[in-house]
């Protein structure tokens, strides 16, 4: 599997990663080789066998519908990178970004 | 004291022969010495750890001491401690001061353990070796230009130059267990759910799972102990009762089944660490354990199957680090998507930034199907591998690393064959099954250690085989004499 | 070229639970920025979600009440995109498996006939935060209080053909949601928000035009004029040779037009997939019966037994049953009073909703208890005031003057039955107005109103109309 620098940019931009373009050339080889790798997988039947995402067959706990957290504000906020007033500061969110 | 198990100190403390504060001085002194040149330690909490100390002997003089009152630990810095900054190995969180405590550490502490400081550690967990975190590669104990394993590099490394007793560790894909190996120590990655993942920070959610290092098969029973449980904070922490593991250490293994997969023993195991682990079989078979040859077909197809789902989990738990509410933001951000791109990706090293890429184009559009959902198919085939297994034998036995410890820099050119060593390791955080490394012989004088994989909860067994292992053995009792240090003769002095 | 319009809309209400999806942070309106926002709202290293029961058992309901298949087993998928309102990189949504599948409302059209909105799925998910930007320059704050607050996400099929059906549908979920108690319905607040998706095709055609997301529509009117802009401005487009880009757009209501807000080609790549921290959603029987026992009755259903039950109108069976709290009041009062339900129904609609709409209250706040209206109607009922004095004492009552009878006593209001007392006033009248009289009886029957209105006059407004009528024509007629 080949990845180009386009498609390498383009998973780095969903991923909000920069890549200069040496490293885009780094990346999408290493990255490839990855993929290659991992194609391995090709190898086995799986068509008869269930997807799992855990092992063991659980179901979801349901936690009762309680207010159990008080406000920490000044706690959190004291390790927030920019904040005023009680809001985390971000460069001007524009719509449709 | 030197090289005292945990379960020694306990008889020490409780004996008066020594306190709390006493042991904890001795190390922070050793750390004070050794870890500038281990580096096994990010953050060394002096002043809490004295004060806890004081506090842990204040209660022993009252008679309420319980199984771990008092005894020194160390955490590898992916455990939330409140107050205490909490770096995950990474830059991105260089800042983080955490403002709560994760599960783990509040039950070691309940426990009245001794924290003596947060352990380096591969970047967000993500390594082999200990080579990928941002405050620098930890050295081997055994020989300093060589690897301790990762990704608790930090906690093996202590553990083994015994600069605490006991730690914690996290095991996603053998991140407890090959670092134990590699450093000669032992370690034990619980079975999925068994101890709460709340505060732990996420790698990859569905195959994380905390776990005790220490030197011994007992001290692993009395950290887990303290450990396991459930926790509804956490959803996927298991309901399942934690029985108390010291009390079946000694249980004979008579009539033990145990199964040597034949895929674990071909061409690309070194040869001398094969040998000692057909050496190590027979001490099981010593104690009345019969061997059976088992078949674990789809073991090479783990390490795939792995490389995509872990990526992509954490793809997606790793997309929190933004520079918005905690961590590493850039400086003079021009935009929102500056913020993001410049945050991240001056945060983050190269192995972290690889792992999100191969996640994230695995989740991605058009190639979900052929990736994601083909690795958990092949989970479903991995899993079954094990269902088949246990219809025939208790545990699975095996070399937990087909390699002793390699060179720093031997493989970091190399993802691939970084991922490669992860062979016997990964199927079982796959499954979701609990396995243990003690150690089991030298190669090369470097230490190597054998597997043990069970069933899920079959926690008591393996700490129970272990142990069992270990009365007749003295491997986990060895000590690095090539400790780095300008001081030799004072190492002598204390032995 | 005719053309027909194709409207499916998606709704998010803000389930009313006290605490978040997957947190214990509260979840009130209202609250000074972030200080509801917990560790796992703000999405720190390590932490990790736990699902709210009655979120669960408030879906169930809504997919009981609109007749849907339930998944016994949904799963929870995560929806990673990067914004700075959603803290942890991904919402945490439903995908594949949602825990309501498919359903159907119907609804009352203009000319009375019924039409079935179909539903697509209703799911699980939490809200996002807040961007303000007021006051920053080149700046925005981010307030996370409502990051994790429980939403269900209710998808229609593409079913209306109109605006004002879209509104009709709309405001049918948003009477049902309020009669479940599982949201407020608040659209000002936020908590029920709908987002609609507005396509044109030539009338016949079976494949669906392009289609356009409008957004920022919060409350029935703008949802219709957005609409209404919106198709409009597609037929115009498409009538000039252009072409219907599929993209969202933001409405804007003091301009009454919609904007492009982004294209959706650009659109995010969610890669959704199963979230690790969360287990499959399982619904037992029992709880799912336990809830069906537990609902009310439904919208729909009380509409029809009012029409049935009381002789109501659709109409006016649609305006009572809107809410509970308006239906319960109807009913009590009905049976407090032994009024007929037709009088009931005129008064409410008439008078106490104007009474209430003027001082922007709700039913719940109305100041005059079911007991007292009903004593007003009642007092109507049985010809002790007339339907013009009421309105006096319905005015007082609102005023807190005090009991119905207490009023009706203080200020005299009895209307006047003494058929002695009502003949010497008629008398008197005709004796007045002598021209008129003949008038009347040469034939200009209009006259009669002329001489009810001066007997109205005369008494003050306080004599029975029935018994007035009756009793002045028998007079003029000789």
């Amino acid at each position: 599997m080949s990845l180009t620098a386009t498609d390498v940019k383009k998973i780095a931009h969903l991923a909000r990663l920069n890549f200069n373009e040496r490293d885009v050339t780094t990346y999408s080889e290493q990255l490839s080789r990855i993929l290659d790798f991992v194609a391995q997988m090709n190898q086995a039947d799986t068509a008869h066998i269930e997807p799992i995402a855990h092992s063991l067959e659980w179901s979801q706990r349901l936690r009762p519908d309680h207010i159990t957290e008080s406000n920490q504000r000044d706690l959190f906020q004291t390790i927030a990178p920019e904040v005023s007033a009680g809001l985390y500061l971000v460069p001007q969110v524009i719509e449709g970004e | 004291m030197l090289y005292k198990t945990i379960a020694e100190l306990v008889s020490d403390l409780n004996t008066k022969k020594i306190s709390s504060q006493e042991l904890t001085r001795f190390f922070l002194d050793r750390i004070q010495k050794y870890n500038p040149s281990l580096n096994a330690f990010i953050t060394v909490t002096e002043e809490h750890a004295l004060v806890e100390a004081k506090a842990a002997d204040e209660k022993r003089a009252k008679g309420l001491a319980g199984p771990l009152t008092g005894i020194p630990i160390a955490h590898k810095d992916i455990f939330c401690t409140k107050g205490i900054k909490t770096s995950c190995g990474s830059k991105v969180l260089d800042n983080f001061i955490s403002p709560y405590d994760a599960t783990v550490v509040t039950r070691l502490k309940e426990a009245g353990t001794v924290l003596l400081g947060k352990t380096n550690m591969d970047e967000f967990a993500m390594g082999s070796s200990n080579e990928t975190s941002y405050y620098g590669p930890v050295k081997n104990p055994w020989d300093s230009e060589r690897v301790p394993g990762g990704s608790s590099g930090g906690s093996a490394a202590a553990v083994a130059a015994y600069l605490t007793p006991g730690a914690t560790g996290t095991d996603t894909g053998g991140s407890i267990r090959q670092p134990a190996a590699l450093s000669g120590i032992c370690g034990l990655k619980p079975t999925y759910g068994r101890v709460s993942r709340y505060g732990m920070i996420a790698y990859a959610s569905s195959l994380d799972q905390g776990g005790p290092m220490a030197r011994s098969a007992e001290d692993l029973a009395l950290l887990l102990n303290a450990m396991a449980g459930f926790d509804e904070k956490d959803s996927t922490s298991a309901e399942t009762p934690v029985t108390d593991y010291t009390t079946t250490l000694n249980e004979s293994l008579q009539g033990l089944r145990i199964g040597l997969p034949k895929e674990y023993f071909n061409q690309g195991l070194d040869q001398n660490i094969a040998h000692a682990i057909q050496t190590a079989v027979k001490e099981f078979e010593k104690q009345g354990a019969i061997i059976h040859e088992i078949s674990l077909p789809h073991t090479p197809l783990s390490i795939p199957a792995y490389y995509v789902i872990a990526p992509a989990e954490c793809s997606s738990n790793l997309a929190r680090y933004d520079g918005v509410r905690f961590g590493y933001r850039c400086h003079d951000a021009k935009n929102l998507e500056d913020l993001y791109k410049r945050s991240r990706s001056e945060g983050f090293g190269d192995e972290v930034k690889r792992r999100i890429m191969i996640g994230t184009y695995a989740l991605s559009a058009g190639y979900y199907d052929a990736y994601y959902l083909k690795a958990q198919k092949v989970r479903g085939l991995i899993h079954e591998d094990f269902v088949q297994a246990f219809k025939k034998v208790d545990l699975i036995l095996g070399p937990t690393s087909p390699t002793p410890a390699f060179k720093l820099g031997e493989k970091t050119s190399d993802p691939i064959s970084m991922y490669l060593s992860d062979i016997y390791t990964i199927a079982t955080n796959l499954a979701g099954l609990p396995g243990i490394s003690i150690p089991a012989g030298f190669v090369n004088h470097l230490p190597i250690g054998l597997q043990l994989i069970g069933n899920f909860f079959t926690e008591a067994k393996l700490l129970n085989a272990a142990h069992c292992y270990q009365k007749i053995t003295d491997w986990h009792k060895q000590i690095p004499k090539n400790i780095i240090t300008d001081e030799p003769s004072r190492l002598s002095e204390e032995l | 070229m005719e053309w027909e319009t194709v409207i499916g809309l998606e709704i998010h209400a803000q389930l009313a639970t006290k605490s978040k999806i997957f947190s214990g942070a509260p979840t009130a309106f209202g609250a000074e920025p972030n200080t509801q926002a917990c560790a796992i709202d703000l999405g720190f290293p390590g932490v990790l979600p736990v699902l709210n029961k009655e979120a669960v058992r408030m879906a169930i309901k809504f997919g009981l009440g609109i007749g849907a298949t339930l998944s016994k087993k949904s799963v929870f998928a995560r929806k990673n995109y990067f914004y700075p309102d959603l803290p942890k990189g991904y919402q945490i949504s439903q995908y594949e498996l949602p825990v309501v599948g498919k359903g159907h409302l119907d609804i009352t059209l203009e000319d009375g006939s019924s039409k079935r909105i179909n539903i697509t799925r209703a799911h699980l998910e939490e809200d996002a935060g807040k961007s303000l930007h007021e006051d920053f320059v080149g700046q925005s704050g981010i307030d996370l209080n409502r990051a994790g607050t429980p939403l269900l996400e209710i998808v229609s099929e593409p079913d209306m053909r109109s605006a004002k059906e879209a509104v009709l549908y709309l405001k049918a979920v948003h009477s049902l949601v309020r009669y479940l108690e599982i949201c407020d319905g608040n659209m000002q607040e936020g908590s029920f928000r709908c987002d609609a998706n507005v396509s044109v095709r030539p009338k016949g055609q079976t494949q669906l035009g392009t289609r356009a997301e409008l957004k920022n529509i919060n409350s029935f009117r703008f949802v219709e004029r957005a609409i209404n802009y919106e198709i409009e401005r597609q037929i115009a487009l498409i009538e000039n040779g252009g072409q219907v880009a599929q993209e969202t757009r933001l409405y804007d209501p003091n301009k009454n037009e919609t904007r492009s807000m982004r294209s959706k080609e650009e659109a995010n790549d969610y890669r959704y997939f199963p979230d690790p921290d969360l287990l499959p959603l399982v619904l037992s029987d029992a709880m799912i019966e336990e809830i069906q026992r537990e609902l009310p009755e439904l919208p729909h259903q009380k509409r029809v037994r009012f029409m049935d039950q009381h002789g109501l109108s659709a109409y006016d069976a649609d305006v009572l049953v809107n809410s509970r709290a308006t239906a319960a009041y109807f009913e009590t009062v009905i049976k407090e009073s032994g009024a007929p339900a037709k009088l009931v129904a005129n008064w409410m609609m008439g008078e106490l909703f104007a009474a209430l709409n003027k001082s922007n209250l709700d039913i719940t706040q109305n100041p005059i208890t079911t007991t007292q209206f009903a004593r007003l109607l009642a007092r109507m009922n049985d010809n002790t005031i007339s339907g013009k004095i009421a309105k006096t004492v319905f005015e007082a009552l609102w005023n807190n003057e005090g009991d119905v009878d207490h009023i009706i006593e203080k200020q005299g209001l009895k209307q006047v039955t003494d058929v002695a007392a009502i003949e010497t006033l008629i008398d008197k009248i005709l004796a007045d107005h002598p021209q008129q009289l003949a008038d009347y009886r040469a034939g200009k029957e209009k006259l009669f109103g002329f001489f009810v209105g001066q007997a109205m006059k005369a008494s003050g407004g306080k004599m029975n109309p029935q018994q007035l009528n009756d009793m002045l024509k028998k007079k003029l007629n000789g």
